[in-house]
């Protein structure tokens, strides 16, 4: 059989009709789409691509199978090293990690390996009944801060191992960024609920509304009876600029807009009770996944123009090129090399446009990407009358203040072995974006695996070395 | 979930609310709050801990129905429960451990006064208090007070009870003439912004320093969205973190109240549905 060079374009919700809904945009692949995208992979010796997934998935296994139309097992393989694909499948920037590996990237376009994910998880959602392994409890309880991805997955391993253990979550709905950051059109809630059932269906009890650091501290944790710690508590930190004109009426964190839109369902205002107020020409500031979540998010709720300014080139921009893709597809404005200096306000205190100042790329900075450099005189107001703000998070100090002997380094990450995910406390492990800063879901999962391998290893010896 | 055990109805816009709520009430200290939710469409509100019972394993919660949160959980009797309740949040307030303190309270501010100021009366600081509101049917927890205060001063807009006026005129009027402002330590203000506003411009006048307790709009109470930031000083805070307490002569209080109202249309169309009698189906 002639090879293919491209891979099977997965359908997508119109492009026009999809800017009024948040219905999801990417529909997956059928069965007849998945069958022709796996008969591509050449099955490698050498697989490249499962050095390129940070979890490892054993890619040329699982898609065999599911040439051989044996889609449990697929699923089956998937979930030995991934305990969320159906999320991974749609969120990983799979183009910087296994399919960058794909060897067929180097005459044509590399399989489709998130989509062939994301395939057989939904075939499971659909058609299986995620089996729960039967587990023997083995008397040890283990307590978790926070319900994202990091701890979820920690959790998860850690129940099959027989550890009784319990989710504190500090908001009202587990999932972390999957519930209150990417927007319904990008990860259907339903899915991550789901995930989060299976998880307590191996019996790990999940206790919302919970903060620890104000509820109850770690120190406390302990008193309880807990044998280990693990922190997945997540960069959930907003920063701004410190520009003039941000504390304006119409100004938001990009976690702000996105908790009111995504976590309380104000797109859904007045049926649900959260209000937001999404005026009609947008500016989001920034170029991550973050900003083009918001930048959508904002098309949905009624904006005529939505706008991304960024201060560095197209280059540059740090979201994955899918999101960039469906952002323009949809209408978005893209202005580049532009940074913002100030925000005007109306009589009543309302933003009214950002006076913005045009950037040139000058010489490369310690990241090795060129320096943003402002060019004199060329201010000019955009006539704008909501902003958000995209610049980034970081980690929330209060588990730090509240934790005698747990350290962090000066910009808030929780300083770790990078390996075990030990912190500078004993019986106390973290992982996650509370480690690395913003990051990935597939990262802060492995993070989570890593930790728990090493604390059934730490409880296991009884050892008290640290 | 947490079971409502008793309810008080202290006028006909505000209650009161006794909550079992172990964790909090086992951590909960004067000045801190709680993010509550109360139905699965609802949005998260905050209150303060007015009072906490740790032996109890309960927390007092008053509110006034301003809008269409309020009033659901208006609607709420012993036996129900608290869908989510999150806390304690914010910052304990920094209280002196001698000395002499006004504290001043305007409508229902006057409900996360009185922890601050039992707890003072505890430390035996002498406590000249000063409560008010519209109207004398909406004076709150006035025997609360009373039995924590050396001296407590009633004040009304209309003049249906104690002294006629603002407690931020009556503050001045003490301030000028029976008290020396010296032998003032601080004064804490808790209520609506314009009554916390003027409060602060009275006090100011004769250089005493003022504690004040933002209300801004909040989503998490975590530290997590920005919605609650306000200026202190030409500084932009967090309330939920880094307050609610702010030092008063530094908060810009024109931007405070600009931003309470971001969601004035919203909360109308909000308001509409609960005079239906808060049905869904309605809509
Ligand atoms: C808008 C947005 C879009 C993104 N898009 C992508 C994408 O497309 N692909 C991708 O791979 N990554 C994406 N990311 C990044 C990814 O979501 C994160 O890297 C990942 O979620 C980190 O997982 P985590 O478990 O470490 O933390 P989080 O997901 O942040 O979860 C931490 C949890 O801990 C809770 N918590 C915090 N403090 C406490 C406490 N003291 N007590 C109790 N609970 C606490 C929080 O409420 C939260 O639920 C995106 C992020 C955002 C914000
Ligand atoms: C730290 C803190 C402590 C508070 N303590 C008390 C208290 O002890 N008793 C009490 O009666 N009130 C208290 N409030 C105010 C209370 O949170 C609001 O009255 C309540 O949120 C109104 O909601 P609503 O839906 O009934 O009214 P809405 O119609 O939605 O709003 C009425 C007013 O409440 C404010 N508001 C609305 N939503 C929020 C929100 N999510 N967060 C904060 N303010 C909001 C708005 O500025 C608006 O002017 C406190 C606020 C804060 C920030
Ligand atoms: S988990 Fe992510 S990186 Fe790994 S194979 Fe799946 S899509 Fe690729
Ligand atoms: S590198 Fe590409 S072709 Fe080879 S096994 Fe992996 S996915 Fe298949
Ligand atoms: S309420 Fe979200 S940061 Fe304070």
């Amino acid at each position: 059989m002639a090879l293919k060079k491209s891979r099977v374009e997965m359908p997508v919700q119109d492009s026009e009709a999809r800017k009024s809904n948040f219905d999801e945009v990417a529909l997956g692949y059928t069965e007849e789409m998945a069958l022709e995208e796996a008969a591509r992979c050449l099955n490698c010796k050498k697989p490249f691509c499962v050095e390129g997934c940070p979890v490892n998935v054993r890619i040329p296994e699982f898609i065999k199978l599911i040439t051989e139309k044996k889609y449990q097992e697929a699923i089956n393989v998937v979930k030995s090293t991934n305990s969320l694909p159906a999320v991974c499948g749609r969120v990983c920037p799979q183009e910087i990690q296994c399919e960058s590996k794909c060897i067929l990237g180097r005459r044509g376009e590399p399989v489709a390996i998130g989509r062939l994910e994301r395939f057989v998880a939904d075939w499971e959602m659909e058609h299986g009944n995620p089996e729960v392994p039967e587990i023997k409890p083995n008397g040890k309880k283990v307590a978790i801060v926070g319900a994202g991805p990091a701890g979820l997955t920690c959790a998860g391993d850690l129940a099959r191992l027989g550890y009784e253990v319990t989710i504190f979550e500090s908001l009202h709905e587990p999932g972390g960024v999957l519930i209150y950051g990417i927007p319904e059109f990008r990860l259907p809630k339903d899915i991550v609920r789901r995930e989060v059932d299976y998880v307590k269906r191996l019996g790990v009890k999940i206790e919302t509304s919970f903060i620890i650091g104000r509820t109850m501290t770690i120190e406390e944790l302990f008193d309880k009876g807990f044998d280990a710690v693990f922190i997945g508590s997540g960069a959930g930190l907003p920063m701004f600029m410190r520009i003039p004109g941000e504390n304006l009426n119409g100004v938001y964190s990009a976690n702000e807009y996105l908790t009111r839109i995504n976590l309380m369902k104000a797109y859904k205002f007045p049926e649900y009770d959260t209000p937001i107020v999404s005026g009609k020409k947008v500016a989001v500031v920034g170029a991550g996944n973050v900003a083009m979540d918001a930048v959508r998010c904002a098309l949905r709720l009624g904006a005529e123009k939505a706008m991304i300014v960024y201060r560095r080139g197209r280059e540059e921009m740090p979201a994955r090129a899918e999101e960039i893709h469906h952002a323009e597809e949809e209408g978005v404005e893209f202005h580049l090399l532009t940074k913002p200096v100030r925000i005007l306000g109306d009589e009543k205190g309302w933003v009214a446009g950002m006076e913005c100042i045009r950037m040139e790329l000058g010489e490369p900075d310690q990241s090795g990407r060129r320096r943003p450099v402002p060019i004199e005189g060329s201010e000019f107001v955009m006539d704008v009358d909501t902003v958000i703000m995209a610049l980034g998070t970081s980690p929330n100090p209060i588990l730090v203040q509240t934790t005698e002997g747990l350290d962090a380094h000066k910009w808030g990450g929780l300083i770790t072995k990078s390996e075990t995910g030990r912190t500078t406390k004993p019986r106390v492990w973290a992982g996650g974006d509370a480690v690395t800063g913003a990051a990935t879901v597939i990262l802060a999962m492995g993070a989570g695996k890593a930790a728990a391998k090493d604390i059934h290893e730490y409880l296991e010896s009884g050892s008290a070395d640290w | 979930m947490n079971q409502i055990l008793r309810k008080r109805v202290l006028t006909p816009v505000t209650k009161e609310i006794v909550v079992a709520a172990p964790h909090i009430a086992r951590k909960a200290q004067p000045g801190q709050f709680v993010i509550l939710r109360v139905s699965q469409e609802g949005e998260r509100i905050p209150l303060t801990i007015a009072d906490f019972d740790r032996d109890e394993g309960t927390i007092t919660l008053v509110y006034q129905e301003v809008g269409y949160t309020t009033r659901l959980l208006g609607k709420l009797e012993p036996h129900d429960h608290i869908l989510d309740l999150a806390g304690p949040l914010g910052l304990p307030a920094e209280l002196p451990d001698k000395g002499r303190v006004i504290a001043v309270g305007g409508g229902v501010g006057v409900a996360p006064l009185l922890p601050k100021c039992k707890e003072l009366h505890r430390r035996g600081i002498n406590l000249i208090s000063i409560i008010g509101a519209r109207s004398s049917d909406l004076i709150i927890l006035e025997d609360e007070m009373r039995a924590c205060s050396d001296e407590l001063h009633i004040c009304t807009d209309d003049g249906s009870r104690g002294f006629k006026g603002f407690v931020s005129d009556k503050l001045k009027q003490m301030l000028e003439t029976e008290l020396n402002p010296d032998e003032i330590d601080e004064v804490i203000a808790i209520g609506p912004i314009p009554m916390m506003k003027a409060t602060c411009a009275a006090a100011k006048e004769f250089g005493v320093k003022t504690w004040v307790s933002m209300n801004p709009i909040m989503v998490d109470g975590t530290g997590m969205c920005g919605a609650c930031r306000v200026t202190v000083g030409g500084e932009t805070k967090f309330a939920c973190v880094d307050g609610p307490m702010f030092d008063g002569h530094l908060v810009d209080w024109d931007e405070a109240w600009r931003r309470a109202n971001s969601y004035r249309e919203q909360e109308q169309i909000a308001n509409e549905r609960c005079r239906c009698g808060g049905d869904r189906q309605w809509l």
